[in-house]
């Protein structure tokens, strides 16, 4: 009897040690906010809240089971993760339903897959690996097999086009890069090329890309097209105030001047009802949970654990400002949910399988102390 | 010694690490301070002036959709038309039980079955916050009904719409298409064409037809309107209205009499006819049997109709006309005839013996005529249709040489009609089979398969429309037009027109002796030939041409028997013609799917065209006189 509670108490201590409390509370309490201004989005409708809930629960139970696994694991699935990615979106590129005038998804038959989401994922925990194995000899070939890693995907998402993506996908490859210790004089030559590449690109963009950051630089050239959209944001936040209109009272979102208010601008929704003190409170929960990955990258023990723990923490604050840039009018549209807030299953899930790696870090580091 | 270095490389290592992650936490510091700085500004700085936007003036950009432009025929008679109607309607969204919403409802407004399933695909489909119909149509009395209840629904709404309506029902209706909501792939494509905002308030868009392909013409401009709404989102007074530029009317060059004489004339069967005006490419009749009714798109179709429409053996959504492909069987022959003279491989006075088959290779090719023609010429081979005469003469010609012909008559390329969905069709050549297979042994090109070419079999598959650009090109003496279904575009508020000019494709150098004799041996068919007897007492010189085409490859020594036959094996039966002989006003060419012998079912469909257009005759009894033949045996082959 005795044996058996003792067996109870062990197995469930071991199976929330993995989880670190700090990650966990900030996660919840921005998925919170986000819930709360799902429903005041949803004029009051539980349907979307519940759905929500659901997701979240799904995302729970896969960031637990990640959590539990230790990087040394962890790093078994890089390569497998990268390669099918990477067939799916040459699949994509061959079968894929086209929508947007643009080729992103796989028809599963019960669903629609985005190959492009699961390569936020798999592309730094591919380098992370890719690094980690070539530690003793880092060289320049490394990096530029490192680049070609990251190119490669790259190229198959940017022409889809799925540009927002794509800029996404690059940043995290850049991001392992960079901490891998890519020399700063590198470093500057990369960041000369990509400007000195602008022009080109710039010309390789599709219309309707070129015609979104165009209305960025004045938004009232569309009023009815995309222009409207961060006419109406950039004033639902303005009218909100130092403290907000309060929650559900948001006129804004309410009289539904706010597209895609439950998805990529449930920004402008929360920061109409919840003013500049809100967004304050947002932009601490994130720095603090960024804060937090980057803490545990400094201390993690493996080269692997380091690598992805940082570009983990930096792809959490990207997503955060690319969001917040553009629906306040500062970032050209993109299409990139806020994360922990936005509504949608595939997103939430990709976040918290994000935290479940920061937390196998971290149990990798207290274990290495033991 | 190796442990120590590898230690201190590592602390080293560690310790650039650590920098470069302060570097980063300094530029996500950096980053989130200029977010925070533009809340400050919008939020404290301007917040007065969003303050003023958002409470004082709020301020409502709501679209103005425009009137759908009209589809008339060439003689101004309406094809596509709008009518205003009440609708009830859901916001899904405001909504919290729609089963009782709707179970409530209909104890107020009839709302069958079918309106439960389409409104049920609607909220499958639905964009983001739209307010979806439950019921068109609504009858006065519904309408007075629903208003006195009104209070005790929120989120239910009756709304005037206009609705699109086709008069003639299925008539035409592969030149019509229909329009359908607008779904997110219609979205995802207009946003593709940069128009999405064009499109903020319209609900409906061309799916197919005339109505897809002159979409951009037929929907017109939105327009816009400013209106200043009170807290509760109620419209208090209108600032400014930017009234919508309604479509331009699309008017056709089809006539839609004809149109419906052509289409009685096929008397249920399936197949496909396109009549064209010789002189500029212009559609005068464009028929692909079974068609649909249009109607039942309009207001969103059911999934039941949808079904049926889609698992129909019939496929009476397939537009046969351009996008069936057809072996044009011996319809095919006066091309090859014209290859012949035009290449010098026969003159008008070489003759041969027919003995009814063709040996080459030692295999034997048979004429569909078990004895032979005896001796036959040129003219002769195609009166009288005899397949060793095309035999001996594919061979002569050789496949380079008859593809290389025939291609300069638009087989086997799309014409570029004004109409979506056109299919390519095959011309055969050594070089297309390349392309097409890819085991070596198929990929080669045998010159067996050179013989059946010669009378319109083998691989030859081309689509009705292929078919009767070609047969016009022969009427006009050689110039191939682009055929166009739109005579002109016109504005309904300024008038202004926009005429659609003929488009030459190109004019193919033919000796004007050589069409000559081919037309008139064309002539000789139905005075004479396999076309004589649908054309008994025509009050017209015309020209034509029999065909069959084979649906399943006959055994060497057995005998095609229809009545053995399945239904849908059997051979289709073709016709083309052009009338009066001396310069034609119209060109055709009709396919009759299983129905065997060119002139038992094509030709007498072709008479009847004819006849309507150069003599404004209406067929007395079409189903008569098709009984009539039906149970003869064919007037010489084909």
């Amino acid at each position: 009897m005795e044996l058996a509670r003792g067996t109870i108490r062990r197995l469930a201590r071991s199976s929330v040690d993995s989880l670190d409390a700090t990650l966990l509370t900030i996660a919840l309490l921005l998925a919170a906010l986000g819930i709360a201004t799902l429903y005041s989005a949803s004029d009051e409708n539980p349907a979307r809240v519940i759905g929500q809930l659901r997701h979240l629960g799904v995302a729970l139970i896969a960031m637990w089971l990640i959590a539990r696994m230790p990087p040394q694991v962890l790093m078994r699935f890089a390569l497998p993760a990268y390669v099918v990615g990477l067939l799916l979106l040459v699949a994509v590129a061959l079968f894929g339903d086209i929508a947007n005038g643009a080729r992103r998804w796989l028809n599963l038959g019960v669903t629609r897959f985005q190959p492009s989401e699961m390569m936020k994922i798999a592309m730094p925990l591919m380098l992370a690996w890719y690094f980690h194995r070539n530690e003793e000899d880092l060289r320049r070939r490394t990096f530029v097999v490192a680049g070609l890693l990251v190119a490669i995907p790259l190229f198959l998402i940017a022409r889809q086009p799925d540009l927002g993506t794509a800029l996404l996908v690059a940043a995290a490859g850049f991001y392992v890069i960079f901490f891998a210790g890519l020399s700063w004089k590198a470093l500057g030559g990369l960041m000369a090329i990509t400007l000195a590449s602008l022009p080109p690109i710039w010309g390789l963009l599709h219309d309707y890309q070129r015609r979104r950051i165009l209305t960025l630089l004045d938004p009232t050239q569309d009023p009815l097209g995309a222009g409207y959209h961060i006419i109406q944001s950039t004033i639902a936040i303005g009218s909100g105030g130092l403290s907000g209109k309060g929650w559900l009272n948001g006129t804004q979102s309410h009289l539904e001047f706010i597209p895609e208010r439950h998805t990529d601008f449930i920004f402008a929704v929360y920061s109409e009802e919840f003013g500049l003190i809100g967004n304050c409170v947002l932009l601490v929960l994130y720095v603090l949970l960024i804060a937090r990955g980057l803490a545990i990258a400094m201390q993690a023990t493996t080269f692997f654990s380091r690598l992805l723990a940082g570009t983990i923490s930096l792809m959490l604050f990207t997503y955060a400002f690319v969001n917040m840039g553009m629906v306040s009018g500062v970032l050209p549209v993109v299409g990139v949910p806020l994360p922990f807030l936005s509504y949608g299953g595939t997103a939430l899930l990709t976040l918290f399988v994000a935290i479940g790696l920061l937390m196998s870090v971290h149990k990798d580091r207290t274990l290495g102390r033991n | 010694m190796v442990a120590i270095t590898e230690f201190r490389n590592t602390k080293r290592e560690l310790r650039a690490f650590r920098a470069r992650i302060l570097v980063a936490a300094a530029i996500v510091l950096a980053a989130f301070g200029a977010l925070g700085a533009r809340f400050v500004w919008l939020q404290l700085a301007q917040h007065q002036y969003y303050q003023t936007r958002a409470e004082d003036n709020r301020i409502a950009i709501v679209p103005l959709p425009p009137q759908r432009g009209l589809i008339l025929d060439r003689n101004g008679r309406v094809l596509a038309r709008n009518y205003s109607a009440y609708t009830l309607e859901i916001s899904p969204r405001k909504v919290d039980d729609l089963e009782r919403t709707i179970e409530a409802l209909s104890a107020l407004v009839e709302i069958g079955p079918r309106d439960r399933s389409r409104f049920a695909k609607h909220v499958a489909e639905a964009r983001n916050a739209e307010s979806l119909p439950i019921r068109t149509r609504l009858s006065d009395e519904e309408v007075a009904r629903f208003a006195v209840n009104r209070y005790r629904f929120t989120g239910v709404e009756i709304k005037a719409r206009l609705f699109r309506q086709y008069p003639f029902g299925s008539t035409a209706s592969h030149v019509l298409g229909y329009i359908g909501r607008i779904n997110e792939r219609d979205l995802e494509r207009l946003e593709a064409l940069g128009v999405e905002a064009n499109y903020r308030g319209s609900e409906y868009i061309g799916k197919r037809g005339i109505e897809a392909s002159y979409e951009q013409s037929l929907h017109g401009a939105t327009g816009l309107e400013q209106i200043e709404i009170d807290a509760a989102g109620r419209g208090i007074r209108t600032l400014s209205s930017n009234a919508a530029r309604p479509g331009r009317n699309a008017a056709l060059t089809l006539d839609i009499a004809l149109q419906q004489v052509a289409e009685t004339a096929f008397a249920g069967r399936r197949g496909a006819l396109v009549a064209l005006d010789p002189a500029n490419g212009a559609v005068l009749a464009f028929v692909s049997m079974p068609g649909y009714d249009p109607n039942l798109f309009v207001d969103g179709i059911d999934v039941q109709s949808w079904k049926a429409l889609n698992t129909s053996a019939d496929r009476p959504l397939n537009n046969r006309a351009i996008a069936g492909l057809y072996p044009p069987g011996s319809t095919f022959k006066p091309f090859m005839a014209l290859a012949a003279l035009e290449l010098g491989k026969r003159t008008p006075e070489s003759a041969i013996q027919d003995p009814g088959y063709f040996m080459f290779g030692g295999r034997r090719y048979r004429d569909s005529h078990p004895g032979g023609h005896g001796t036959v010429d040129l003219r002769k081979s195609i009166v009288v249709s005899s397949d060793v005469y095309y035999y001996q003469l594919a061979h002569d010609l050789g496949i380079v040489a008859i593809a290389g012909f025939m291609q300069q008559f638009g087989f086997g390329a799309r014409t570029g009609i004004d109409l979506d969905g056109e299919a390519t069709g095959v011309l055969p050549s050594p070089q297309w089979k390349m392309k097409r297979f890819q085991r070596p042994g198929q990929r080669r090109w045998y010159a067996g398969e050179t013989i059946s070419i010669g009378i319109g079999q083998g691989y030859n598959a081309y689509t009705p429309l292929q078919l009767a650009a070609a047969t016009a090109a022969i009427a006009n003496g050689g110039a191939l037009y682009r055929p166009h279904v739109v005579a002109y575009i016109e504005d309904p508020q300024s008038g202004a027109r926009e005429t659609v000019t003929p488009h030459l494709i190109r004019r193919i150098a033919v000796k004007p002796a050589h069409v000559a004799f081919v037309r008139d041996a064309m002539a000789g068919v139905n005075s004479e030939g396999t076309g004589a007897r649908a054309f008994a007492d025509a009050q017209y010189t015309s020209a034509g041409k029999t065909g069959t085409a084979q649906v399943i490859g006959i055994k060497q020594n057995e005998k095609y028997d229809a009545k053995k036959i399945d239904e849908r094996l059997r051979d289709h039966s073709l016709f083309i013609a052009f009338a009066p002989l001396t310069s034609p006003k119209i060109a055709l060419a009709v396919v009759v799917e299983n129905e065997g012998f060119g002139s038992r079912a094509a030709a007498t469909i072709a008479r009847s065209v004819l006849d309507y257009y150069l003599l404004g005759k209406k067929p007395v009894a079409i189903e008569h006189s098709s009984a009539q033949n039906a149970g003869k045996p064919p007037a010489g082959n084909l």
